[in-house]
């Protein structure tokens, strides 16, 4: 049950399969923050099982460490990453939530002394929580996940 | 207290209320007590403090700076940020590293949040929170604790009324979280528009604290050790909506022919119009003392931080 491939394959690199479609864009601002010169292609609104659309992220020669992976987890907590070496899945790993985000998200209190200082930002997360919060280190605020990815 | 032991605040930053266990409160609740009655010990000789108020607010500086002196230390600082290189443009970054390197410990208040967090994790000395922008506001809640000790006897099991604005108040929030680690019952009295928010409703919920919302003052006073009014502020709201919401959360005399005996009243002032002035002259009336208790919770707090052994708790 081989179903046409709707972006080429890729020798050795990373796919991120599963994502919700519309967060595609966010994702790949964030890769493009990381590395600029990333070789990325990037599938929109592609069939996914019945009805469903999800995106797809092909990046070429960049193995993914599941710490890459973790700051894609805010906008597609159910992604999969495919690590590709030689055509080939070589392993495959689900998107996970990690402790902490360093230097990744601006605080969205405008007040907060991150916004005037030369420091990375940093948010706990608390999992336990629906929706999912981020607390700030420094001000000490918790805010929903949708305010990290809204606007991208 | 066992001899020689090292007190658990010796050099620590003092940032979040949340940062202080329940031996910290209590150690610095008793020493309050003890200098209160019996003056402080010269716990601050040939200390240099740094009291740097990027912001001004006259009763948190003073009562430091009044601690300080009383303990022994010197100062050295600013009363607001309008004459610093800040407003050069230097990062807090940059100054706090240049007074850690001459202060041995630095108070501080800041219009941002975060900044004392920040200040701590630059100075090689320790930070003193005295306010940062809406967010904490430890030693505030340290005289508060004390306050209600020193009035009631005890933290433990107590039933307390928080009155007022509790969406907005750091003060009731950082007060609500100190005293669940004594097992409190906690009454609120709050408009709609005014409720506590959810992530403390949440943290109380998680602890296990038992809080209910009430919709008068009258309803409450009869139950209540201690009775915490906060100041409404009249331009959250219309005119006509104020009239109706200040009716309901003003204090009076009258109001109280219910209470307890040693029921106490709290406010952490400046008061405007929420406890009539016929209270002050009740036996509930407590928040003048609670202001003057501010001085000695921070020379408690001050001590604990610059000092590893305290003679005072060794021999209690």
């Amino acid at each position: 049950m081989r179903e046409t491939m709707a972006v080429e394959a890729i020798e050795n690199g990373t796919v991120i399969d599963h994502i919700p479609a519309g967060q595609g864009l966010n994702i790949l601002s964030r890769i493009q923050v990381r590395n600029s010169q990333a070789r990325v292609t990037v599938g929109l609104n592609l069939r996914s099982g019945g009805n469903g659309t999800k995106d797809i992220i092909k990046v070429e020669g960049w193995l993914f460490s599941e710490f890459d992976a973790a700051e894609m987890a805010l906008y597609a907590p159910n992604a999969t990453v495919n690590i590709i070496e030689d055509y080939q899945v070589r392993k495959k790993f689900p998107i996970g939530l990690p402790a902490e985000f360093t230097g990744i998200f601006d605080c969205p209190n405008s007040n907060c002394i991150s916004h005037t200082e030369p420091v990375a930002t940093r948010f706990y997360v608390r999992e336990q929580v629906r929706p999912i919060q981020l607390t700030c280190h420094f001000c000490e605020r918790s805010f929903t996940d949708s305010l990290f990815t809204r606007n991208g | 207290m066992g001899l020689c032991m090292t007190n658990p605040l010796y050099r620590k930053d003092i940032v979040s209320i949340s940062d202080l266990s329940k031996t910290d409160l209590e150690l610095i609740v008793k020493l309050a007590s003890i200098f209160k009655k019996q003056g402080p010990g010269p716990y601050l000789q040939q200390k240099v403090i740094a009291s740097c108020f990027f912001e001004a607010s006259t009763r948190t500086r003073l009562s430091f700076e009044t601690a300080v002196q009383r303990l022994g230390g010197s100062l050295i600082g600013f009363s607001d940020g309008a004459n610093t290189s800040t407003k050069k443009g230097e990062t807090l970054t940059d100054s706090i590293h240049m007074i850690s390197s001459y202060a041995d410990a630095i108070i501080m208040r800041h219009p941002r949040e975060g900044a004392a967090r920040l200040a701590a994790e630059v100075a090689d000395v320790p930070v003193i929170n005295g306010g940062d922008g809406a967010n904490q506001h430890p030693s505030q809640t340290l005289l508060d604790l004390f306050t209600i000790f020193e009035c009631q006897g005890t933290l433990d099991n107590l039933s307390i009324a928080f009155v007022g604005d509790l969406k907005y108040g750091r003060t009731v929030h950082s007060l609500a979280q100190a005293m669940c680690h004594f097992n409190p019952t906690f009454y609120f009295v709050a408009p709609d528009v005014l409720k506590m928010p959810g992530y403390i409703e949440d943290g109380l919920v998680a602890q296990g604290v038992t809080f209910e919302y009430v919709s008068s003052l009258e309803e409450v006073v009869e139950k209540v050790d201690v009775l915490y009014m906060t100041r409404v502020q009249k331009e959250r709201f219309d005119p006509t909506e104020y009239m109706h919401i200040a009716s309901r959360y003003v204090l009076t005399a009258d109001m109280l022919s219910s209470a307890k005996p040693d029921m106490k009243v709290l406010h952490p002032l400046p008061r405007v119009d929420e406890i009539h002035p016929d209270v002050d002259r009740t036996r509930h009336a407590y928040y003048f003392t609670q202001a003057e208790n501010g001085v000695y919770a921070r020379e408690a707090l001050m001590s604990l931080v610059m000092n590893e052994v305290i003679e005072e708790l060794e021999y209690a």
